[in-house]
């Protein structure tokens, strides 16, 4: 059997070619930032178990994710491991697991392209590290630390992760003018919205297994570096938050192909209302384009957390 | 089974293979960033690009249709790309129901399929004929973080380890979950298969960390103190530098092409 076949690709990895070279810089800035960060953390947390720990970890998120299971018309679930990652090490940690993981599947297996690889880091690792982090943490602290409200917090935070991941790459590819956000962000969001319930129920499984056999390895996240975190890591979203709508506005440019168009005459022509059945980028009836860009964005953002909410609020209920 | 002998890499002593690291990390990625920085519909270009990575395919000795049969692994993925040549204004050259396909859209489509195809194939190139351990080291010394390049190193190491225990747990599975003639209905529901493919991760999380610790002991007991030590990177030979020169040029010149016709 081919590692391949083992390994199925897991379908947020973007090849190259998809994102478009201003995008693809943009990821790899936050990428280093994040990783050069995690590199120093880590670092003071783990001392010179730091690397021994790191890559057979990441070796097993790697393996982990060759474990699968059916779920319905021959597709199954497995694990992409961000959220369990980080409940176990700390987000910090996790963020260099991920990029381990993802960039050998990148360079030995080519899941996801090279020049892309910054977003796809950001994407799977990073997003997905800190709002399992985050989510789990946050539970945690309304629900307690009973067995049941450890696992409802992982639940929650892993099925989160998946879908924020799933959304900052459908946000990428509209950016990159590969596809328009109002089919993307749908499509990625639902489609992951499914998606994220293997990833609960494995990393579940995991936590139940480990809660059992070896509870001091749940207390070793907590250890990681906190407070720091957050703090660092709202300015990062913040800064995102600012590249991201640049980008945006950088991105309205017409390009090479648009310019060419506008040059000789047949943009005119071609701007006829009738192809404009689903407008890129756009919430159709606010005028100013990126102005309504920007508001999908956050309305989809919002709309993932407030389930998230929902959800959490239950469960802590079901819990109590 | 071990899983180790489906390594991509494949020996040769072709030229190809027998360039430094270093030359082809930096070759790939130039290549992937032509082909990325081109604008769409630039079809002598891509077609330049695609016959370098049939030319470097035919000199890795390992012939053509090597790298052409696993180059589809990006295919599924141009699924985020499908709305395109609905969504793209322009000349309408087909209905669909409502929709209209047009010809710039199609060919914005078009355009990422190929870009993404020959990335794709040239970065098989590189890791058919670059032995992993090789590819780490040329990242190092292109100034990789050491840190990061050792942790990279390890998952490496154990990788194979891990993945053969992970095949244990999921044969162990299987042998007990016995499939039936109708092999669809096996076990119990999706939350109850689910929570076993969990305990079967948990228990790997643990394998997993026990046996960093042991690693971790066995390093300190040989002196580890926490720094990786390297021997000094050699410069690169002429016929790398003559290489990338040559392929720099190739690359430029297509872009020239792509821009300016």
């Amino acid at each position: 059997m081919p590692l391949s076949d083992l390994f199925a690709p897991v379908k947020l990895h973007i090849p190259d070619g998809f994102l478009s070279p201003l995008v693809s810089v943009v990821g790899w800035v936050l990428a280093v930032a994040a990783i050069a960060y995690a590199l120093r953390q880590t670092r003071g947390q783990l001392g010179s178990k730091q690397i021994p720990l790191m890559g057979v970890l990441a070796a097993f998120i790697f393996a982990a994710q060759a474990i699968n299971f059916p779920v319905a018309g021959g597709t199954s679930g497995h694990l992409l491991g961000g959220t369990l990652a980080a409940i176990i090490l700390g987000p910090w940690a996790a963020v260099l697991v991920m990029t381990a993981v993802i960039g050998v599947q990148a360079l030995l297996f080519q899941d996801g392209g090279l020049l892309v690889l910054g977003f796809n880091i950001v994407n799977m690792g990073v997003l997905t590290a800190f709002t399992g982090h985050f989510l789990y943490q946050a539970l945690k602290r309304m629900l307690g630390t009973g067995r049941s409200s450890l696992l409802a917090a992982g639940a929650v935070g892993a099925w989160l992760s998946v879908i924020v991941g799933a959304m900052a790459t459908a946000v990428e590819l509209a950016f990159s003018g590969t596809t328009p956000l109002g089919v993307a962000l749908p499509a990625m969001a639902g489609v992951h919205v499914l998606i994220g319930i293997g990833e609960a129920l494995i990393t579940v499984g995991a936590l139940g297994f480990i809660f059992a056999t070896r509870r001091d390895l749940l207390d070793l996240g907590e250890k990681a570096p906190a407070k720091a975190t957050a703090n660092w890591v709202g300015v990062g979203l913040g800064f995102a938050l600012l590249v991201a709508i640049f980008s945006f506005a950088a991105s309205r440019q017409p390009d090479g192909l648009e310019r060419v168009a506008e040059d000789t005459g047949f943009l005119g022509t071609a701007l006829d209302p009738n192809y404009k059945l689903l407008p890129d980028y756009t919430i159709p009836f606010i005028g100013n384009e990126l102005l309504s860009g920007i508001l999908a964005v956050v309305v989809g953002t919002l709309v993932v957390f407030g389930i998230g909410w929902v959800v959490a609020r239950i469960q802590a209920k079901s819990a109590a | 089974m071990h899983i180790n002998l489906a390594d991509q890499h494949h020996r040769g002593s072709s030229l190809i293979h027998r360039l430094d690291p270093r030359t082809k990390l930096i070759g790939t990625l130039l290549f992937i960033v032509a082909a990325t920085v081109l604008p769409p519909g630039a079809w002598l270009p891509y077609g330049l690009l695609f016959a370098a990575s049939l030319v470097v395919a035919q000199r890795t000795g390992l012939g053509t249709g090597f790298a052409l049969r696993r180059s589809f692994v990006a295919l599924p993925f141009a699924l985020a790309a499908i709305t395109l040549p609905f969504t793209v204004p322009g000349e309408g050259l087909a209905r669909l129901g409502p929709l209209t396909i047009s010809a710039e859209g199609l060919v914005r489509f078009a355009s990422i399929l190929i870009k993404s195809w020959v990335s794709v194939q040239m970065a098989i190139l590189m890791t058919y004929t670059t032995a992993f351990p090789e590819l780490l080291w040329g990242l190092r010394a292109l100034r990789l973080p050491p840190t990061l390049v050792a942790i990279i190193s390890f998952m490496y190491r154990y990788l194979f380890v891990l993945a053969d225990e992970a095949l244990r747990l999921t044969r162990a599975r299987a042998a007990r979950s016995g499939a039936g003639a109708d092999r669809r209905r096996t076990g119990g529901g999706v939350v109850w298969r689910g929570k076993v493919a969990g305990g079967m991760v948990g228990n790997l999380t643990l394998r997993a960390f026990e046996r960093s610790e042991r690693i971790h002991d066995a390093m300190v007991a040989r002196g580890y103190q926490g720094e990786m030590r390297m021997l000094d990177t050699p410069h690169l030979h002429d016929a790398d530098r003559s290489a990338l020169v040559g392929w720099v040029t190739f690359l430029a010149m297509t872009l020239l092409i792509g821009f300016v016709f």
